[in-house]
């Protein structure tokens, strides 16, 4: 995924006809190829998945009868779930169920003779992360911000050195040991806080805020030691440019430095790899889960793939290849935003 | 100096490093009201750190430890505060040395300005406010222009910004760093003809920082010289061109290179000390043909030795002017050895995405032994692409280069290694050119053994015979680039250029980098070369007075065309093409501004020079 040069293909349009038109939208015709391009990763991630699952040993159908797995059985289950057909056809049925938002049914409960939509067993789960993800970015952007601008500013003092290690070691921590430790202080020893994010079905994640304070913490514990680090270097080398000296010389508040002059251009080189560290929660997140019991997509996956369901593992893995995707396309966007070299012709 | 009165007043100024060294000991100037001061100096003299902490601040973690500086009588407190940065941007400004970086790279030229108005000036500026400010320092006025982010404006045009900036809340002094170091001779005349106007209209007293002499000379009606952090020479501009009386500004004077009056320049011996190594006693000691037991003793005090004029040296009256003897030019004009370097039709372009830029059309030239080829143009004229294609590193679209009447392959890597002996090259900036990890021994054999297939003790050798021929310590031989400064550092660029015992060195840009008493002791180095070896360079540079101290012939470029070639005399005696007029009249010159103001009898020029179009006269033969 492109890291460093988003907008350059588009900079170099002679203005002449057609191309003069998008020239002068510089971030909308980013955009587009921007979605086009990912679209077309999805598509290859999609075939890279079905190829995967085909290689890997099991069959989902073995698997689920277990010992009532006759070979005539066996052999019906199979072509109800069209596993006679060749791969390419089934994937071009997959594909075409994709996009018209049919995510099928579940190969396991086939395997059972029962139905069960896809979309309808991974719905609250998949909710249930986002809800997860999405309080966790929320705050630990802002919190990694503050955290690296304070650290940036008192660089080499006390306050920067107490911040900077703790990073440092909340960095260097697991996230099952964070969420352990986490347990042990607020459960075990101050009873404050319950040990497993048991929500019971029907019910959301925001209804039941006590179950969502440790998962988020230990989730925002590696996040913002990694992102307020992140930010602190960024906003050193910053602070040392010429731009900001000559703020100060003209006098300007030093607040005015420090946010306009200073924060502002030290968000952009960060931009794409804070976006990596919000991909990588959603990875952290399935081992948050598990340690919390927290019911989410994560372990739906986990399930799937240890029954070989290749349906649902098939559209778990493909919406999660989609929001990172997706995650790439805002980053690479935010960078074009706050870099106005990126967007206009020098 | 009483009775005059000061708009800037700094006594006993002494700055220290946070490891407790001197930046400044004992800096004292005064700028009078509505007048200009040239602060001249070299790299670590300390003229940045005065300039700033005119406004109360410092770099680096530098603290002011004593000292007393005065702004309109209010004094300027050691430690940055709340109250003196009200001040800065309101009673005194800062232009600064490279406009490039000091923009906000995120904001809009239109929101620079206008966060300087909102800041210092009224708080509801009159939305013309912007356009007007702009307009005062001939840049366009219009919103398509205000929109416009840094990156897209050219060199010339952001320090023009930069200049609106700093002149827009009308403030009584502006302290100028290096305002046109980098931009092209051009762009700089005309910059600095901004300066006066503005000056002029607005009762603006500035100080204006530079190395450049000549510069100065054009704009200051005082100088002050600085020189390890000491002021050691305060007085009229005139008297200290004219007549100096410090050693080191002497010196500096016989080491400005002047397009107008080419003479042999006389380099100061030694290298100045850096922050933490200075002598006691008079910093200039070491190096100084007039110093006596005394001088190594004590630190001179800053003496009156005549109407408005100081200097820091026991023997002020002993110093003269530099007369240098001019360049024997006729001797230079008959070259007829035989053709090192012949390029014919030469055709360069640099090849983008589906387009191509012509870098240089058409160029022909030879270099013959023993001869020096300036090629000069501003930045874009194409002057680097040749000198690569010569080396080897660009090859040519079209056209031929050949060696001895042998073509040369246009890849360096394709040709023989007697060709890659023979063709060599120095580079612009040394720190750059040198492997960090190589000691000076090992950057220097390396093209001794590699082309010329010398064993180890013969490369020692070699090592230390090269050594001496440009002049610097055996000692040095173990050393790190870091280690070094940068002339030393240049010096061992053409130690190693010289190490193949090549024909010809392509010398890009060597001294653009480097202070003026050493680009002096550097160029007399490489004339002295070329006479004694035989050597044949081809050198680039922007700089007239450069190409007029070292060249035998030159080529003008111009955006890649030729539009001048000849011999140094002829090309300066009477240039034929607008544009080698128009170099020649913009490149500042000591001799002109000396020649202009007896013209005037005394007074500062008002008057832009660019505007007059005409190359002042330029008697040749004569001493300066």
């Amino acid at each position: 995924m492109a890291t460093t040069a988003p907008a350059e293909a588009l900079l170099e349009a002679p203005a002449d006809g057609w191309r003069h038109r998008y020239a002068r939208h510089p971030v909308a015709t980013f955009l587009l190829w921007r979605v086009a391009a990912g679209i077309l990763t999805l598509l290859v991630v999609t075939m890279v998945i079905f190829a995967v699952l085909q290689i890997i040993p099991g069959n989902v159908t073995q698997i689920v009868l277990g010992r009532n797995a006759t070979p005539d059985r066996i052999a019906a289950i199979n072509a109800s779930l069209h596993l006679n057909e060749s791969v390419p056809t089934r994937y071009l049925s997959f594909l075409g169920g994709v996009v018209t938002g049919h995510f099928g049914d579940s190969s396991a409960a086939l395997a059972q003779g029962q139905t069960l939509s896809v979309w309808h067993a991974i719905r609250t789960p998949l909710g249930n992360s986002l809800v997860l993800a999405g309080i966790t970015t929320v705050l630990f952007i802002p919190l990694s911000l503050f955290f690296g601008m304070v650290a940036a500013l008192r660089a080499g003092r006390p306050t920067d050195s107490i911040l900077s290690l703790t990073a440092l070691t909340l960095g260097a921590m697991p996230e099952f040991l964070i969420g352990t430790l986490l347990i042990v202080i607020f459960f075990a020893q101050l009873n404050l806080l319950p040990p497993v994010s048991l929500i019971p079905a029907g019910q959301t994640p925001l209804g039941n805020p006590k179950e969502l304070v440790l998962p988020v913490l230990t989730l925002l514990g590696v996040s913002t030691a990694f992102g307020s680090r992140l930010l602190r270097a960024s906003m050193i080398e910053v602070l040392g440019e010429d731009f900001v000296a000559m703020a100060r010389l003209n006098g300007y508040r030093e607040r005015r430095v420090v946010f306009r002059y200073a924060l502002r251009n030290a968000l952009a080189p960060s931009a794409q790899i804070l976006a990596q560290q919000i991909q990588y929660l959603i990875g952290g997140i399935i081992v948050v889960e598990s340690v919390f019991s927290y019911p989410g997509i994560g372990s739906k996956l986990v399930q799937a793939i240890q029954v070989r369901d290749t349906q649902m593992v098939t559209i778990i893995a493909t919406i999660i290849a989609a929001i990172y995707i997706l995650i790439n396309i805002l980053a690479d966007l935010a960078v074009v935003l706050l870099v106005p070299k990126l967007r206009t012709r020098a | 100096m009483g009775g005059i009165e000061l708009v800037a007043d700094v006594a006993g100024l002494r700055v220290e490093t946070p490891g407790g060294d001197p930046i400044l000991e004992d800096v004292t100037l005064g700028l009078r009201r509505g007048a200009v001061l040239g602060l001249v100096g070299e790299s670590g003299s300390g003229k940045t750190t005065t300039g700033l902490a005119l406004l109360g601040y410092t770099q680096g973690g530098a603290t002011i430890t004593s000292g007393e500086i005065r702004l309109d009588g209010k004094g300027v407190p050691a430690t940055s505060d709340r109250a003196m940065r009200k001040r800065r941007g309101r009673d005194i400004t800062y232009v600064p040395q490279n406009p490039g970086r000091a923009l906000n790279p995120s904001l809009r030229i239109g929101q620079a300005v206008s966060e300087m108005l909102r800041a210092h000036g009224d708080a509801d500026a009159a939305p013309g406010s912007v356009a007007g400010a702009l307009a005062s320092v001939g840049l366009p006025a219009s919103d398509e222009f205000q929109r416009r982010y840094p990156h897209q404006l050219s060199g010339g045009q952001q320090q023009r910004v930069c200049i609106a900036v700093s002149v827009v809340c009308e403030p009584p002094i502006v302290v100028l760093d290096e305002p046109t170091t980098g931009l092209d001779v051009v762009t700089q005349a005309r910059i600095i003809d901004e300066l006066i106007r503005l000056r002029s209209e607005h009762q603006i007293s500035m100080i204006y920082i530079s190395h450049d002499l000549a510069v100065v000379a054009q704009v200051a009606d005082r100088i002050a010289v600085m020189y390890a952090g000491r002021v050691i020479e305060e007085g009229p501009a005139q008297k200290i061109l004219r007549a100096p009386r410090h050693p080191y500004t002497r010196g500096l004077l016989a080491s400005v290179p002047d397009h107008l009056r080419p003479r042999v320049l006389e380099p100061m011996a030694g290298v100045s000390a850096a922050v933490g190594e200075r002598p006691q006693g008079c910093a200039f000691a070491p190096r100084c043909p007039l110093c006596v037991d005394e001088c190594k003793r004590a630190v001179p005090e800053l003496t009156p030795i005549g109407e408005d004029h100081w200097s820091r040296c026991r023997r002020a009256e002993l110093v003269t002017a530099p007369v240098l003897a001019p360049l024997a030019l006729e001797h230079r004009q008959g070259i007829t050895s035989q053709e090192v370097l012949t390029v014919s039709h030469l055709r360069a372009e640099h090849r983008g995405r589906g387009h191509s830029v012509v870098a240089a059309r058409d160029i022909s030239f030879a270099v013959a032994r023993g001869e020096c080829v300036g090629l000069v143009g501003e930045s874009g004229s194409g002057k680097t692409t040749i000198a690569r294609a010569v080396a080897g590193l660009h090859p040519p679209t079209a056209g031929e280069i050949r060696l001895h009447d042998k073509p040369l392959a246009p890849n360096a890597r394709s040709r023989t290694r007697e060709e890659r002996r023979s063709v060599q090259m120095v580079f612009q900036n040394p720190g750059d050119a040198l492997n960090p990890r190589h000691t000076v021994r090992d950057a220097i054999a390396r093209p001794a053994r590699l082309l010329r297939r010398l064993g180890g003790t013969e490369a020692d050798t070699e090592v230390e015979r090269l050594l001496e021929l440009v002049r610097l310590p055996q000692r040095v031989a173990g050393r790190y680039p870091s280690e070094l400064s940068g002339g030393e550092r240049q010096r061992i660029g053409i130690a190693r250029a010289l190490a193949s015992e090549p024909e010809l060195i392509i010398c890009d840009e060597v001294t653009s980098a480097l202070d003026v008493s050493v680009q002096a002791a550097v160029l007399k180095l490489l004339g002295d070369l070329k006479d004694e070896l035989g050597l044949s360079l081809l050198f680039i540079t922007h700089d007239l007075g450069v190409v007029a101290t070292i060249a035998d012939s030159l080529l003008v470029l111009e955006r890649g065309d030729v539009c001048e070639q000849g011999s140094v005399q002829s090309v300066f005696d009477s240039p034929q093409h607008p544009y080698t007029q128009g170099l020649m009249a913009a490149a500042p010159s000591i001799t002109a501004v000396l020649e202009q103001r007896d013209d005037l009898q005394g007074g500062a020029s008002t008057e832009p020079r660019v505007a007059a179009g005409r190359p002042p006269s330029r008697a040749s033969g004569q001493a300066t």
